[in-house]
């Protein structure tokens, strides 16, 4: 047996997963050709290491999970990137984590450390001069460093640089793991990844979650989705100059997230969320009021975005800018709402669903995307109007029935020996915990995988041969986290 | 052009008028509210804190560190632990941050914020800011964001964000201070002209907040610099910012 298969939200006994010699299981790995969500290494002793892969087979809601030991001597394997390039970004990850180098892998550069040690890819003739922009922003926004390679004003080729935001969360979790240090890993996915962090750790210490938490916890995330893809149509439209956009956006988020402060008491539901289901009820009172806030905000942004789809000096901004093809989106393995955009169906609250998602029945709508930056604001709208219609239906529910508690204060100790996974939809695509416990049952390892780590090679590809004036529409469009990639 | 118009009719105004006594939600948590009385030393919430933030005998939180997660009230059997919905929490003194039994309302209104002079001289009519996220996890630099919006409209009194430290009259830092980010800040820093000012944005950037124990952060900048407005939140609400801001440039 090479690999071990299992579902979303499960554990897994350690010795219960197959250990491989590093070819053969680099065999397997470009056999079955899934989709890597997890690519890490964990001191295993003696000056070894084990790498543990998971990869996820969305068609059947498999992962598939197997593992390797490198020993002290052996620090080199043939990299997987050289076969399947959704793999250069975890092999960069693992090699600068534990120094066993990917032979040949194609752009083998620091990712979050050594940053002076970074070369940057350079191109050389008469014409072509390179913009080098950040750590620091023109902005409000997190840091990192943008190389343009241009020709005049067409980008040739970006080069992005980060690793300014890292805090070292993965050992901090390790040391000592809360839902506040869950809450930010990435501030603008607060409940997407305290959820992922809740769920393991539910997963490690046997605790069952009551339904209402569970549809509270839902409508948190959907209500998140909503908040930021009506900020981020603001924010596109400010790039465009459409300012009617960014006022009336701004102004419609600002009705979610207060909505949000009611719920939880902070206007992006910090404090919420926590192991064992969420620290706060929403009373019928409560809920009468959000419904009503609610169907404004779908009115406000249907209004909205309907209104500017006519508008041809909008759409001659949005269209064709920023365009990744399909093709290369599945080569490099974008996740979440940036493949989605290009037409790839992917998305982790239908392919791995959990039980309160699937009991929704909710139907699954196709995008059929260009990959360009009209592709990614009309999915955030497709996407905004359905979430806010599946957290007016848990509203409803909540207010007829599911009276029960919200919150189980067992607290029990972690199984020993054990792997756990969780992945949630956030916002920008898959949010994946992993959470590893030692024979004692304390953590030993902790993985973190936000989708922004897939991504922002997405975007570096989007800016080819665009001007370099549409980098930042290009930028909004994808809005990927700088923090939840440096971590 | 007639759907643009009706878009903006159906908008009407939504900036908030008076900005210094704009209400906030009941739910919203804000200045600590102690009873030392109520304390029976059982230690449960200092088990929950993640930032370290509160202390016994006598019942103290500083709000430098504090996450505002509301943790130890919901731990609390005896009631000792409250949070009103005060949202003015910005302060000239870090010490001030530090909050006890006997710090009302009132009585933090007093002290918090110590008006200079030469302040309200040179930026009390306009001030505009650099803002630098060390490391911040994108929850404040949202906020930051949120008081340029219809809503808020911090840019009435003057205040702004300016794209350059050149232009800028003063720093906001929000975030722990990774150590990959310690240069730049510094640089930006020594790029901004005299006179100016340095704000500390948030419970990450006044204390580490739950980064505290990283090994990855460089908090040095902080030893070298005078800072001359810390604002507690996690993040910061907006209306805490422009207040703060407003309260230390105009002395109201
Ligand atoms: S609210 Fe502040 S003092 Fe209370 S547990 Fe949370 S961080 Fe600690």
């Amino acid at each position: 047996m090479n690999w071990i298969k299992k579902k979303n939200n499960t554990k897994i006994n350690i010795n219960d997963i197959p250990t491989l010699k590093i070819n053969d299981l680099r065999e397997e790995i470009i056999s079955l050709n899934k989709r890597p969500i997890g690519f890490f290494g964990k001191d295993w002793g003696r000056g070894s290491t084990k790498l543990f892969v998971i990869l996820a087979d969305d068609e059947n809601a498999d992962l598939y999970v197997s593992s390797v030991i490198f020993e002290g001597s052996e620090k080199e394997y043939e990299s997987l990137t050289q076969v399947i390039l959704a793999f250069h970004i975890f092999e960069r990850e693992f090699y600068e984590q534990f120094g066993i180098k990917p032979l040949n892998h194609p752009w083998l550069k620091p990712l979050r450390k050594n940053q002076k040690d970074y070369k940057f890819f350079e191109m050389e003739g008469e014409e072509v001069h390179q913009v080098a922009v950040g750590p620091i922003h023109a902005g409000v926004i997190e840091p990192g460093h943008f190389r343009f390679m241009c020709n005049g004003e067409t980008v040739y080729h970006l080069e992005i640089m980060l690793g300014y935001q890292n805090r070292g969360v993965e050992e901090l979790m390790v040391k000592h793991p809360t839902n506040q240090m869950a809450e930010s890993i990435c501030g603008d996915s607060v409940i997407a990844h305290n959820l992922a962090y809740s769920k393991v750790m539910e997963i490690l210490k046997n605790i069952k979650v009551s339904k209402r938490a569970q549809l509270i916890r839902t409508l948190a995330l959907e209500m998140e989705r909503a908040a930021i893809h009506i900020g981020d149509l603001g924010a596109i439209s400010g790039d465009i100059a459409y300012l009617m956009g960014a006022s009336v956006f701004g102004a419609t988020r600002t009705l979610v997230i207060n909505t949000m402060l009611e719920f939880s008491g902070s206007r992006f539901g910090r404090g919420l969320v926590r192991v064992g289901g969420v620290n706060f009820d929403i009373d019928n009172e409560k809920i009468e009021r959000a419904i009503k806030t609610l169907t404004k905000v779908e009115k406000d942004v249907d209004r909205m975005v309907k209104t500017m789809l006519k508008n041809t000096s909008v759409m001659s901004r949005l269209e064709k800018t920023g365009v990744v093809s399909q093709e290369k989106a599945r080569e490099i393995g974008l996740v979440g709402m940036a493949a989605r955009a290009c037409g790839i169906v992917i998305d982790s609250r239908f392919d791995f669903a959990d039980e309160c998602f699937k009991n929704l029945a909710l139907p699954r709508k196709i995008f059929k995307g260009k990959g360009d930056v009209n592709a990614r604001f009309q999915l955030r709208y497709q996407e905004t109007m359905e979430s806010l219609s599946i957290a007016k239906r848990i509203l409803e529910m909540l207010k007829n029935g599911f009276k029960e508690e919200v919150l189980n204060l067992n607290n029990n100790s972690l199984c020993a020996d054990s792997l756990a996974i969780s992945i949630t939809e956030g916002w920008r695509g898959e949010i994946v915990h992993i959470a590893l416990t030692d024979m004692n049952g304390t953590l030993s390892r902790y993985k973190i995988k936000d989708p922004s780590f897939n991504n922002w090679y997405g975007l570096a590809l989007a800016v080819r041969n665009n001007g370099v004036s549409d980098f930042p529409l290009c930028n909004k469009s994808f809005n990927l986290s700088y923090c939840g990639n440096d971590l | 052009m007639f759907d643009t118009l009706k878009s903006r009719i159906y908008q009407g105004n939504q900036f908030i008028k008076d900005i210094k006594n704009a209400p906030m939600r009941e739910q919203f948590r804000g200045l600590p509210k102690l009873c030392n009385a109520n304390c029976n030393n059982c230690k449960d919430c200092l088990n929950v804190c993640p930032t370290g933030a509160l202390k016994l005998n006598p019942l103290s939180i500083d709000m430098g560190k504090c996450t505002f997660c509301g943790a130890c009230k919901n731990v609390c059997k005896t009631g000792a632990i409250d949070f009103t919905n005060f949202y003015k929490l910005s302060t000239t003194k870090r010490e001030n941050l530090i909050v006890t039994e006997d710090m009302t309302q009132e009585e933090f209104s007093k002290i918090a914020i110590e008006v200079r002079k030469e302040i309200k001289r040179v930026f009390g009519k306009s001030l505009k800011l650099r803002q630098v996220s060390a490391a911040g996890c994108n929850g404040c630099e949202m906020e930051l964001n949120a008081c340029s919006n219809v809503n808020f409209d911090m840019g009435r009194f003057g205040i702004d964000f300016v794209a350059s430290p050149r232009h800028a009259d003063g720093l906001v830092i929000t975030g722990p201070i990774s150590k990959n980010m310690a240069y730049a800040l510094e640089d930006c820093y020594k790029s901004t002209p005299d006179p100016k000012i340095v704000v500390l944005c948030g419970a990450c950037a006044i204390s580490g907040g739950v980064f505290q124990q990283s090994s990855e952060l460089n908090r040095e900048f902080l030893e070298k610099y005078p800072i001359d407005l810390y604002i507690a939140g996690c993040p910061v609400h907006p209306l805490t910012f422009i207040n703060g801001i407003l309260g230390f440039i105009q002395g109201k």
